[in-house]
């Protein structure tokens, strides 16, 4: 189970490094929400994987670690709000600057092909 | 227990909610009232618990009466009191400037300024290591926002930048945390501190690498060498009052490096093997950066900005040395690097709104309005950063230069600051000369600092010489606090 959940953990960073370095705002903000669920499910993890431990103490003779859940929690909350914000102020530099490229201009492209795709 | 240790994350919370309630909302004036009486009130809570903590030995507050590792606790010694007074000054500085029309372009600016308040004095506060993630976060998401108050191009591409970054940067330090607590059990700075001499070689290879994701976090809300390019267009592109406070938002970061690396793992082998180091070059390579920018810039703001670089970059280095002359000169030069760059800030703002078209570009302009208040507080503060005597900065560098010890340390460091500061007085003096001498054209109607402008602008100009002439006392409450912080973390929380 440990290594399933690396891979999972590795695979949703991975993606998310590839998009958030992407130009455009759109992927930038794809890539931060899956950042934000691979460090979910990282810090649950954090506390040690148990399958059948009760969540609540005394409930079992075997209990999960509750301050991982508490933490991701708080984690999801935040991140949740933070990515609200960025999406509005995405909208506002798409309106501002005119396009959605994280820089707030186009890059200069070499013929119209490539500028069209990039 | 004491209950006013809380009080400076509490009251900016009241405040700023307040002004978003009747009557406040109604009335602009009210507002202003109610902001900059909040913040006169936050800096005498600041100095109450500054005194306090001089007389007293650090003290722990433990939130809902929860027992130290499993409750989140707040902690006040000397260092931490020292960066709530710097906060509530800027804070009522930036207030005061802040009500002379600056806060006409948004209705929730004073809100915003007491939820960032609340963030900073918070992350100063606390002993949690998430618990610092959470109000990092509080004080990013109002600086997000007053970062865009008052609208514009500008703005808006510094700021998508600016919280793509420190998303980035909040995903890492969750890792960090998760690695902290997979590997040692705890998130509690003092019980992290106990705890770290007990881990086993595979518990401590978990924790250096969290340490190393924790570097790139903070070193990124410090500005350090590589993840500084974020700084220079943000600081330039917001309005003076919210720049004079983000000028302590850098400081955070230092902070929190000194907090984790100089107290909480001061006992952990690899700090000195590999962290130290680290921050060292990265640290000279951020004043090379930081100089460099100074003197490229075209307008005074970038200036003031990259001058926030080249402080940062002479701390950081500074507090890699781990000593507790280095603390005692680091925590004396933030204060007054902090201040004087907040000063530029404001004074760029002043300088360009009297300057007709030319603004505060470093271009040939309209005369000065005001010459003899804006040229003589220029003065103060150009000498100040630069090190000249009479002002801080002088004292703030020879600290520095004394705290290095001799070889080769010294041969880099006092090259990198001697050289740094020579090539600052060239930069200030060329701006001064351009801005204040090199005039053209007819006087028109100008915008004149009036009470609001200049009692903030005062208030920030005099802390140099202010700094200067109390420097006895203070170099020895520096040391002093630079002793307890490396005391407290051999207590435990039951000590307190």
């Amino acid at each position: 189970m440990e290594l399933l959940v690396a891979i999972i953990i590795g695979v949703l960073t991975c993606c998310a490094v590839f998009l958030i370095l992407r130009a455009r705002t759109f992927a930038v903000m794809l890539g931060l929400t899956m950042l934000s669920y691979a460090v979910n499910l990282f810090i649950f993890s954090s506390g040690g994987l148990k399958i059948g431990a009760g969540a609540v103490l005394k409930a079992t003779e075997e209990y999960a670690d509750p301050l991982p859940q508490a933490l991701v929690l708080t984690a999801i909350v935040i991140g949740f709000a933070m990515t609200a914000f960025l999406v509005v102020l995405s909208i506002r530099a798409r309106a501002d600057l005119g396009n959605d490229h994280v820089d707030g201009k186009l890059p200069v492209a070499k013929n119209t092909r490539q500028g069209a795709s990039s | 227990m004491n209950h006013l240790i809380i009080l400076p994350i509490i009251w900016p919370l009241l405040v700023a909610l307040l002004t978003l309630l009747p009557p406040f909302d109604r009335s602009l004036l009210l507002r202003r009232y109610l902001s900059v009486g909040g913040s006169i009130v936050l800096l005498l809570v600041s100095i109450v618990l500054l005194i306090q903590s001089t007389n007293n030995t650090a003290q722990l507050y433990q939130l809902g009466n929860w027992a130290a590792p499993f409750g989140i606790s707040l902690l006040l010694d000397q260092v931490s009191s020292l960066m709530l007074c710097l906060t509530a000054v800027l804070a009522v500085a930036s207030s005061l400037y802040a009500s002379s029309g600056e806060d006409e372009g948004g209705f929730f600016f004073h809100s915003l300024l007491h939820f960032q308040l609340m963030g900073i004095n918070g992350a100063f506060l606390t002993a949690d290591l998430f618990n610092l993630f959470v109000f990092f976060e509080v004080l990013l998401i109002a600086s997000y926002s007053l970062l865009i108050h008052g609208g514009g191009k500008a703005k808006t591409k510094a700021a998508v930048h600016y919280v793509v970054l420190n998303l980035v940067g909040s995903a890492l330090f969750l890792f960090a945390l998760a690695l902290i607590y997979g590997a040692s059990g705890t998130l509690n700075m003092l019980d992290l501190s106990a705890k770290v001499v007990t881990l086993s070689d595979t518990q401590l290879q978990l924790l250096q690498a969290a340490v190393a994701l924790l570097l790139v976090v903070f070193g990124l809300k410090a500005a350090v060498m590589p993840l500084h390019f974020w700084l220079g267009s943000a600081y330039s592109s917001v309005t003076p009052a919210v720049a004079a406070l983000f000028t302590v938002m850098t400081k955070v970061g230092i902070y929190s490096l000194l907090r984790v690396f100089a107290m909480v793992l001061q006992d952990a082998g690899f700090v000195a093997s590999w962290v130290f180091p680290v921050l060292w070059w990265a640290g000279l390579l951020t004043i090379v950066m930081g100089v460099l920018g100074v003197l490229a810039s075209e307008d005074l703001r970038k200036m003031a900005s990259y001058l926030v670089v080249v402080s940062v970059g002479s701390l950081v280095a500074i507090l890699s040395l781990g000593t507790p002359e280095s603390v005692q000169a680091l925590l004396y030069y933030l204060v007054h690097s902090t201040l004087a760059t907040a000063a530029l800030f404001l004074l760029a703002d002043l300088i360009a709104h009297q300057r007709g078209k030319a603004g505060d570009r470093l271009v040939n302009g309209r005369k000065i309005a005001q010459p003899v208040l804006l040229g003589s507080a220029f003065i103060v503060v150009a000498l100040s950063i630069v090190g000249m005597p009479p002002f801080s900065g002088f004292i703030g560098k020879l600290l520095l230069l004394q705290a290095v010890p001799q070889g080769n340390a010294m041969l880099w460091y006092w090259s990198a600051l001697l050289g740094s500061s020579l090539l600052l007085l060239i930069a200030l003096s060329r701006a001064g000369s351009i801005l204040f001498w090199q005039v053209a054209g007819t006087d028109t109607e100008a915008r004149l600092a009036g009470g609001r402008r200049g009692t903030a602008l005062l208030l920030l100009v005099l802390a140099s010489p202010l700094l200067s002439l109390f420097a006895g006392p203070l170099t020895d409450w520096c040391q002093a606090a630079a002793a307890q912080l490396q005391a407290i973390a051999h207590l435990t929380p039951g000590a307190f």
